[in-house]
């Protein structure tokens, strides 16, 4: 049963002065230079602000964010396992629904957010995240996606670019493709899915500045469940220099791989509209990873061949991959 | 006339089941959330409370999982911000979910969980095993058997009771033969609001619930430096609870009348046993009856019912089975690759009583799998088995499979 309660007005942040001061994921974390996960966790934190509660699925944002007695965390959290995002998340926010309407606890707007990495998110927890998206809650998902198992050794996911080297796609001398599968659609697959869910953005914590934090933002204003898939760039998994992040990210949403757009109530928002400002080519992302070193040109040529149909032919650019029912009008 | 005495324990008597015995417990207890999915045959308790919660008669919030370890996380969790609740399932669904029952027992949260025992496939069946929630056995959990529709109900309290108190917050896993106790109906006695309140206090999460007004972090990465210290820390709350639930039982008597002898198994015609059969759940029907068959015809035999699995009774079941010469475990679980490829039940009843200078002979029953029937016969050809084992005869196989197809 859903319960009227005291909202948090979240005002749109307009400059980077304009963003609060105040810190809740803060020193104590292990991540590597150039992280553009941990300046997720750093961004949602801090445009939430204190009343929320996070939960972390196993990830690196668990294993290198988190240790005992060093937590970088302000606000409370608590792991959460790597199959358990969405769920993690309705179990809180039922708990705490509960108690505040059994006049248990005070009645009051506290944010529950869950963030689960590219295994967690899009391939193991996806079944919870769906779950999640179904319930009336108002909760957050936030999908932080490096591309890969990247705690663990940098291993391949659902969400891992075609062609990508990881230590489970290792180029050889018969096979030079291991990594032959195409990125997993993640947030359009849930915003068709999921009418409930009002709000679904995807978002780079650097690229254009604030957007992540204005999305965060946005996603706890509408309320319910909604969900945010980042891109971030991972110095170690992807093998560029740490100085790099924020450009990476920048070229793979300028080259259209990685779309930047969102959903609220049905309504598409291209937050980077390539249409206006045009794509550079995906070749100018690649060459920049270690990742993509053992590619050939044929094989970027497929890349720009993929990325190009996804803003060329679908009937929603970059975002659905349905093309205008030609078969069906012509019949 | 004390105030105790003025208000009424017993709010009325009606036939239920197992599972709608548990759903009645479960209101009593005012569960704040409660997550579901569908598996037979404990899914009955959740037919109940979701027509308990539509009527206006329950107020929790009700989620019907994707997944048994969705569902199970979700009552992990909202536990973790203070909300008593509750969760089941049975067999395989049992095992699906199995990642998050372990964590939850290592986050130290104390949600209670109906096991309605079904066997693991494959192949697929419906009936009763105990090994689903016997998987768990190493894990920090606690675990009990109803062996009745009126224990299953008053095990819901006191299983709160026991694991949401601040020195043990372990998980509560209840379990109930499937079929036999979960979907056969029994008169049973439920308590009023007032009783039931007087016995179970709200939960409690103290400092460690997850709240913005103090925030915590749980569960941490510690590796090697801290792990040891914290497994160690679940092994005391294991002991500790052995305490806590002697105080729960000599309450809950208190209030509710002497119910329970002591907390952990009850004895049927053992005072002069000679030989007892030993077991968990429902087979104690057919157990009784034929105790009572054999002793009409002389024989001084009698009947263990362990409800306690986890903590294990040791030293209350050593103290008792120490009396008799002869001892037959029945498992109706399998634990292949034993040390005697027996059960699971005898090894443990086996272990405890090692230390003991002059031990009872114990052998071991396997049976009634896969839900199979353990009829009154084959209970009475067990007791003259141990009878005779008792007495220095023992079978040339220690483990014999009972009622088995040859």
């Amino acid at each position: 049963m859903a319960m009227q309660l005291p909202v948090i007005d979240y005002e749109h942040i307009k400059k980077a002065k304009d963003a609060p001061l105040e810190e809740f994921y803060t020193s104590g974390h292990r991540t590597c230079q150039g992280c553009e996960s941990a300046l997720v966790m750093r961004d949602f934190a801090k445009a939430s602000g204190p009343r929320t509660i996070a939960t972390g699925a196993t990830g690196c944002m668990y294993v290198a964010n988190t240790s005992y007695q060093t937590t970088p965390w302000i606000i409370p959290w608590m792991h959460t396992q790597l199959g358990a995002g969405g769920s993690s998340a309705v179990g809180m926010a039922a708990g705490l629904r509960a108690l505040m309407r059994k006049g248990k606890i005070p009645k009051e707007k506290i944010n529950v957010i869950n963030f689960s990495g590219d295994l967690g998110g899009a391939d193991m927890g996806l079944s919870g995240v769906s779950g999640a998206l179904q319930t009336d809650y108002d909760l957050l998902i936030i999908l932080y996606d490096n591309e890969s198992a990247a705690n663990t050794d940098i291993q391949a996911t659902g969400l891992t670019t075609y062609g990508a080297q990881t230590t489970f796609t290792p180029p050889g001398s018969v096979r030079r493709i291991m990594q032959a599968r195409w990125k997993k659609n993640v947030a359009p697959m849930l915003a068709v899915g999921h009418p409930t869910c009002r709000y679904v953005a995807t978002a780079s914590a650097t690229f254009p500045a604030l957007d992540f934090m204005n999305k965060t933002r946005k996603a706890l204003n509408t309320g319910g469940p909604t969900f945010i898939h980042t891109f971030d760039p991972c110095p170690k998994g992807w093998d560029f220099h740490p100085g790099y992040s924020r450009e990476l990210g920048e070229l793979g949403i300028r080259s259209g791989i990685f779309p930047l757009y969102e959903i609220l109530d049905g309504k598409v928002k291209y937050t980077y509209d390539p249409h206006k400002k045009g794509r550079i080519p995906v070749r100018d992302y690649l060459v920049k990873q270690g990742r993509f070193a053992h590619l050939i040109d044929e094989d970027i040529d497929y890349i720009q061949g993929m990325v190009d149909t996804m803003w060329e032919e679908w009937e929603l650019p970059g975002i659905a991959p349905i093309k205008s029912g030609l078969e069906m009008a012509n019949a | 006339m004390t105030v105790a005495e003025q208000v009424s324990i017993w709010d009325r008597e009606e036939l239920l089941t197992g599972c709608q015995a548990v759903s009645h417990a479960v209101k009593l207890a005012d569960v704040d959330v409660i997550a579901a999915y569908p598996i037979r045959p404990y899914t009955e308790v959740m037919d109940m409370l979701s027509k308990l919660i539509a009527d206006g008669k329950l107020d929790a919030e009700y989620i019907i999982a994707d997944s048994e370890h969705s569902q199970f996380e979700i009552v992990k969790h909202a536990s973790s911000v203070g909300a008593r609740a509750f969760a089941g399932s049975s067999g395989t669904g049992w095992m699906y979910g199995f990642e998050a029952l372990v964590v939850t027992a290592t986050d130290r949260l104390p949600p209670l969980f109906l096991v309605g025992n079904r066997a693991l496939d494959d192949p697929g069946a419906f009936g009763v095993e105990h090994n689903d929630a016997m998987s768990l056995r190493d894990m920090g959990w606690l675990m009990c058997w109803a062996s009745t529709a009126q224990e299953a109900l008053e095990h819901v309290f006191i299983g709160y009771r026991v694991a949401e108190d601040k020195t043990v917050r372990m998980p509560m896993a209840l379990a109930m033969d499937g079929a036999f106790l979960t979907h056969s109906q029994h008169m049973v006695q439920v308590p009023t609001e007032e009783s039931v309140k007087r016995f179970l206090p709200p939960f409690d999460l103290g400092e460690r619930r997850l709240h913005p007004d103090k925030p915590v972090s749980i569960a941490p990465q510690v590796n090697e430096d801290w792990v040891m210290e914290l497994r160690r820390q679940n092994w005391e709350a294991a002991r500790r609870a052995r305490g806590v639930i002697k105080q729960a039982y000599e309450e809950f008597n208190e209030i509710f009348g002497q119910r329970y002898d002591n907390p952990y198994f009850s004895e049927f015609m053992t005072d002069d046993a000679e030989a007892v059969l030993i077991g968990i759940g429902a087979v104690k029907m057919p157990t009784q009856t034929a105790c009572r068959r054999m002793r009409e015809q002389g024989h001084k035999v009698g009947y263990v019912n362990l409800r306690w699995f986890r903590p294990f009774p040791t030293e209350e079941l050593r103290a008792c089975l120490g009396r008799f010469k002869g001892v037959g475990v029945i498992d109706r679980d399998f634990a292949h690759g034993s040390p005697d490829n027996g059960g699971i039940l005898m090894h443990e009843v086996r272990s405890c009583l090692y230390p003991l200078r002059e031990r009872p002979n114990v052998i071991n029953y396997m049976g009634g799998l896969g839900g199979r029937d353990i009829s009154i016969e084959e209970c009475i050809k067990m007791y003259e088995a141990t009878l005779a084992a008792g007495r220095g005869d023992m079978p040339e196989e220690l483990v014999t499979w009972t009622g088995l197809r040859e």
